[in-house]
């Protein structure tokens, strides 16, 4: 026998920095374009969910309580490794069904938009807080602040572009994430946990979750310890059930749809006004 | 005995003061930031040899277990007089410190070795037992032969404003010590901040403390850089007030030579160099002792040694 | 009381410890060519006159290298190559690629950091613990915050239209080479401009050695630029035509001259000059937080700081205690060897400086000051100079009114907080002031009072990328860091609805 057996990977979801695969056991499988089994990819319950959550809460204070240039040295880290990675990406794009080209391009805005979003991380607070002139012997200074856990529902393209579309900014702005990525990405999406589980992010920080897109994004909205979600994964159809659900404990929605602009990191991002007596 | 002890403004009144003491203030970030520079020194050859030897010789050497038996005791007495087994050049600790019901055997195991008989008293760790227990136990400890008793300050008193309270608690264990020595434990860890870890510095001090201590290492926060050198300074500044020295133990996750050797620097630059003897500076500590070992092995050898080599206590 | 043999042994080991034996940063981590020549155009060349300058290592005075010395001729090809790379293609690189190479030349300077610290010790004296912990780190955070700016400057200057100035010469001192090479290029880069730097004549390495790491991260030949020379390679970069602004760090003295040669043409400027920073302690602070705040502000890089907290005033009341305090802590900085990892203060810059630090001195003693300097020995060889307090000041004094730019500070007394700030203010300086109370609304109102472009509160000599720093009055005028410190780099129209 002179063949090698290649060895194939185990794809697995990525909760409080480890690996685990579904509490519920189950898998979905994943097949090429010519509908050849490559995977049975982990699949998501309720539970893991949960999970996550929970990993993402405890994640958060630490995440929040680093300065604002240390976070943006570490979504910069996972630009870095992304980019060595980039083989791997288009490979895995490829049997997802893009063409070269377009697994190339998303690799690119992929890496690209995790730079972007290192840039901005000690950036926004200058441009939306700032001093309030108040008419009285105050200062008076507006912070930016995060919101806390962010669920964020992916696009179901089978990109992994449209992931860090949505991880960058809300880790930028200090918040920690739990990201549902739906059929198509799910290969990739493994191997994002990969990445960033090898470029500093702290466990917890970043969780992801493949799975059944609607009925995660369900749990996700009635958990209430989730602060934010961002419904740009979210046929439009879809949202607006999902908004009313909000209603519950009030939480933030938004649909960034991965735009790299001042607005999407403000969607991530609250503001605390703090008062001081300026007068002997 | 109540003695009303009061703070107005920055200084503490009571009767039992012979005159008002400052307290001060401590700013947390500028203090954090010496504390880095000076655990930081980078300390090599003579100073890193006579470093450790120091920190050898001013360990007390801790067992403080619900599981404690005279048989782990006997051990650990052992290991104090010969810290490395191979080594006889390698000093005794200056201490073993255990619970009372282990001090007849900690005073069986070591004899007049000069090494010392610590015990925890009154009630550690948490303190919260009625105060005429926690002294007889002091008694008890001091009966039975301790050299040293290690008391907690009382922290529900302290952060509830009753610092008459503190104060003569930690006076009454001094009165029920006797001769021994009276080891005072603020317990930093659950004070909030450092200019309550002054304030309590003071009040111990005041008190009658001989020494003053970080912790009693049940509790994830322990002795840390900037904690010793705000315990530093007001034992410094006690001293200025009051011409008495009180002296400093450092306890609770000090665990290798490189921690060990900024404390020093620490108290050298903050205290001077009077306060590098066992008599005015402790680490309470277990497993650092093996680390010290392993590092002064490597210094006389030049080759990384084998920790499992050492003995386990 | 007799004393135990146990207690003599434990003694001498507390001395041996504390002394603290040498604890050298091996040099050999930086390869130091015997000449550099100037970097133009992406390439190594000689000035063309062939004339080169020596620059020393201060601890030893002993020379380290030969480095280009650029005339009028170097300094035109330099500016000749930075229009031209601005014009074909800096000025026209998509900003997300402009951002990317920021950032990676801030991961290089942070690979090759110790090296970096080496050299700058080496070249300019200052402590490798500050060069390690400081300035180097410092720097790179610069490119990596100015880096995110890149692509994002629409939101920089909100209703304008950013465009880069173009040729941009930047003139730096001696006090930080690395650390200020960063703050000038960083923001110069970032915003789309072209630089020809000149380097301090006494510190020129770190900044050649930069030019290489910008070559390296893949910057198009052109951008970057360093002419090495003196004071007349300044002025032939300042006199240049082709320059469209010119940022300078540097003596009130040049500055004014600079402006005055620059009145009339078209080009901008920014100027951070000198200083003679207040630092005021109320009796309310945390006095040993404030003892280190004040030997942070005047002993810090040989207290060669255009910010430094030269000028104490400290409130009556507790003058004596800080006092004691600070005399007790200045016996404790170790002055010497600067690679030694222990050295607190290490060797003034040049012989020129410590003469002019010595004349400060003796003048302070003739017009009747007292001076205190430590008993600690000080090494003979090389340039050094004790940290030094000078008591017994009227105010009229030159030092307590000229920049001493050396580790020296003066202390004066106040009695309420309107006094504090008429002293603080009485200067023609006005770059950095101190203040230390435990009190929130009295940091908020003297801050408001106090003619400064930065107050600290409860630190002192704090510096980052995203803080705008910069003075008033003769101090100079525009900010570096922060989203401010862009303005200095971008053409700004309005963009019309």
């Amino acid at each position: 026998m002179t063949t090698r057996t290649p060895v194939a990977k185990t794809y697995k979801l990525f909760i409080g920095g480890a690996f685990p695969r579904s509490e519920s056991g189950r898998t979905h499988p994943v097949s090429d374009r010519k509908g050849r089994l490559v995977a049975h990819v982990a699949w998501a319950s309720r539970k893991d969910l949960r999970d996550a959550v929970r990993a993402a809460r405890g994640a958060h204070g630490a995440w929040a309580a680093r300065t604002p240039y240390n976070r943006a040295q570490i979504v910069y880290r996972v630009a870095e490794v992304l980019e060595g990675r980039r083989a791997q990406f288009e490979d895995e794009l490829g049997v997802g069904g893009m063409t070269p080209r377009a697994a190339r391009a998303d690799v690119d805005a992929a890496v690209d938009t995790a730079v972007y979003w290192a840039g901005f991380a000690d950036k926004h607070e200058q441009l939306v807080g700032g001093v309030n002139p108040v008419a009285g012997p105050f200062l008076n200074v507006s912070q930016v602040i995060p919101l806390g856990v962010c669920g964020l529902a992916c696009p179901d393209d089978g990109g992994v572009a449209g992931l860090v579309g949505l991880i960058g900014p809300a880790l930028a702005a200090g918040n920690t994430a739990v990201a549902i990525a739906g059929g198509p990405s799910a290969l990739v999406t493994s191997t994002l946990g990969e990445v960033l589980a090898t470029s500093d992010i702290p466990g917890g920080v970043v969780n992801l979750l493949t799975g059944d897109h609607a009925a995660l994004m369900g749990w996700l909205v009635d958990h209430a310890d989730v602060d934010m979600v961002d419904l740009s994964g979210v046929a439009p159809e879809a949202r607006g059930e999902l908004v009313a659900r909000t209603a519950e404990n009030l939480t933030r929605s938004a649909c960034t749809e991965g735009r790299e602009d001042l607005a999407t990191i403000q969607a991530f991002c609250d503001v605390r006004t703090v008062w001081h007596p300026a007068r002997i | 005995m109540t003695t009303a002890l009061v703070r107005d403004g920055d200084r503490l009144h009571g009767d039992a003061l012979r005159a008002p003491l400052a307290v001060g203030g401590v700013d947390a970030v500028a203090l954090a930031s010496r504390a880095a520079r000076l655990a930081g020194r980078s300390i090599k050859r003579e100073s890193k040899s006579a470093g450790l030897e120091l920190t050898v010789r001013c360990i007390d050497l801790t067992t403080l277990e619900g599981a404690d038996t005279p048989g782990k005791v006997r051990a650990l007495c052992m290991r104090a007089l010969h810290p490395d087994p191979d080594d006889p050049g390698v000093p005794p600790v200056a201490a073993v410190c255990v619970y009372p019901s282990m001090v007849p055997y900690a005073v069986e195991y070591l004899g007049d070795s000069g090494v010392h008989v610590a015990s925890v008293a009154g009630a550690f760790p948490s303190g919260q037992s009625d105060l005429a227990a926690r002294l007889d136990e002091i008694r008890g400890a001091v009966a039975d032969g301790a050299h040293e008793i290690d008391i907690v300050i009382n922290r529900g008193a302290l952060l509830s404003g009753h610092l008459d309270v503190v104060f003569d608690e930690v006076a009454a264990a001094k009165e029920a010590c006797g001769d021994a020595h009276l080891k005072t434990i603020l317990e930093t860890g659950e004070l909030g901040s450092y200019d309550q870890v002054r304030l309590a510095s003071m009040i111990a001090m005041a008190a009658g403390s001989d020494v003053i201590k970080t912790s009693t290492g049940k509790l994830p926060v322990s002795a840390t850089p900037p904690v010793a050198l705000c315990m530093a300074e007001a034992i410094r500044d006690y001293e200025a007030q009051t011409g008495r020295a009180v002296g400093l133990k450092l306890a609770g996750g000090i665990r290798t030579s490189k921690q060990a050797l900024g404390y020093l620097a620490i108290v050298a630059e903050t205290l001077g160099t009077g306060w590098l003897t066992p008599g005015m500076f402790r680490f309470g500590a277990s497993t650092l002792l093996n680390d010290v070992v392993l590092q002064m092995r490597f210094r006389a050898t030049g080759r990384y040694a084998r920790p499992d080599d050492l003995p386990v206590d | 009381m007799t004393t135990t043999p146990a207690r003599d042994v434990a003694a001498r080991l507390g001395e041996t410890f504390a002394d603290y034996v040498p604890s050298l940063e091996g040099r050999d981590i930086v390869a130091i060519r015997p000449s550099y020549g100037l970097m133009i155009g992406g390439r190594e060349r000689p000035a063309e006159s062939g004339a080169t300058i020596t620059t020393i290592d201060p601890s030893t005075g002993a020379a380290l290298s030969e480095v280009a010395e650029a005339g009028p001729a170097d300094v035109d090809a330099a500016v000749d190559a930075a229009r031209g790379a601005f014009e074909r293609r800096w000025r026209d690189a998509a900003p997300r690629e402009r951002s990317k190479l920021v950032f990676r030349l801030a991961r290089l300077l942070q690979d090759r950091a110790r090296e970096f610290a080496v050299l700058e010790t080496l070249d300019g004296g200052k402590p490798i613990r500050e060069s390690r912990d400081v300035d180097v780190p410092l720097a790179a955070a610069h490119f990596f915050y100015h880096a995110g700016w890149a692509d994002k400057l629409q939101y920089a200057m909100p209703g304008m239209r950013a465009r880069p100035l173009g040729v941009v010469g930047q003139i730096i001192p001696w006090n930080f080479p690395l650390m200020m090479a960063a703050w000038k290029l960083a923001p110069a880069l970032a915003c789309g401009n072209t630089v020809v730097l000149k380097p301090a004549e006494t510190t020129p390495l770190t900044a050649l050695l930069l030019a290489e790491l910008v070559d390296e991260a893949g910057f198009p030949p052109g951008v970057v630029n360093v002419v090495t020379g003196a004071g007349a390679t300044g002025s032939a970069l300042v006199d240049h035509r082709g320059v469209d602004k010119i940022a300078f760090t540097g003596s009130t003295g040049v500055g004014k001259g600079i402006l005055r040669a620059l009145a009339g043409r078209d080009v901008r400027l920014t100027l951070e000059l000198g200083g003679k920073g207040a630092h005021i302690v109320f009796d309310d602070a945390a006095l040993d937080q404030a003892v280190e705040g004040i030997v942070d502000g005047i002993f810090f890089n040989q207290g060669h700081v255009c910010c430094a907290g030269s000028r104490l005033l400290v409130q009556e009341s507790v003058a004596d205690d800080l006092l004691g305090r600070l005399r007790r802590r200045m016996e404790l900085l170790r002055v010497g060897d600067p690679l030694d990892k222990n050295t607190d203060v290490g060797a003034i810059n040049s012989h020129a400086q410590l003469v002019r630090i010595r004349e400060y001195v003796e003048g302070a003693v003739a017009e009747g000051c007292a001076v205190h300097q430590p008993q600690r020995e000080i090494p003979s060889q090389g340039f050094y100079y004790p940290p030094t307090m000078v008591t017994d000041i009227g105010g009229s004094e030159r030092i307590a009114r000229e920049e001493v730019f050396g580790p020296v500070l003066t202390v004066q007394t106040f009695r309420t907080e309107a006094e504090a700030v008429a002293r603080a203010n009485s200067t023609r300086y006005g770059l950095s002031a101190g203040i230390w109370t435990e009190k929130g609304s009295r940091i908020l109102w003297l801050a408001n009072n106090l003619r400064a472009g930065v107050v600290w509160a409860n630190t002192f000599n704090q510096f980052d990328p995203s803080s705008p720093f910069g003075g008033i009055r003769e101090s100079g005028f525009g900010r570096e860091g922060g989203r401010q410190g862009l303005e200095a780099y971008l053409e700004l129209t309005p963009v019309r609805p």
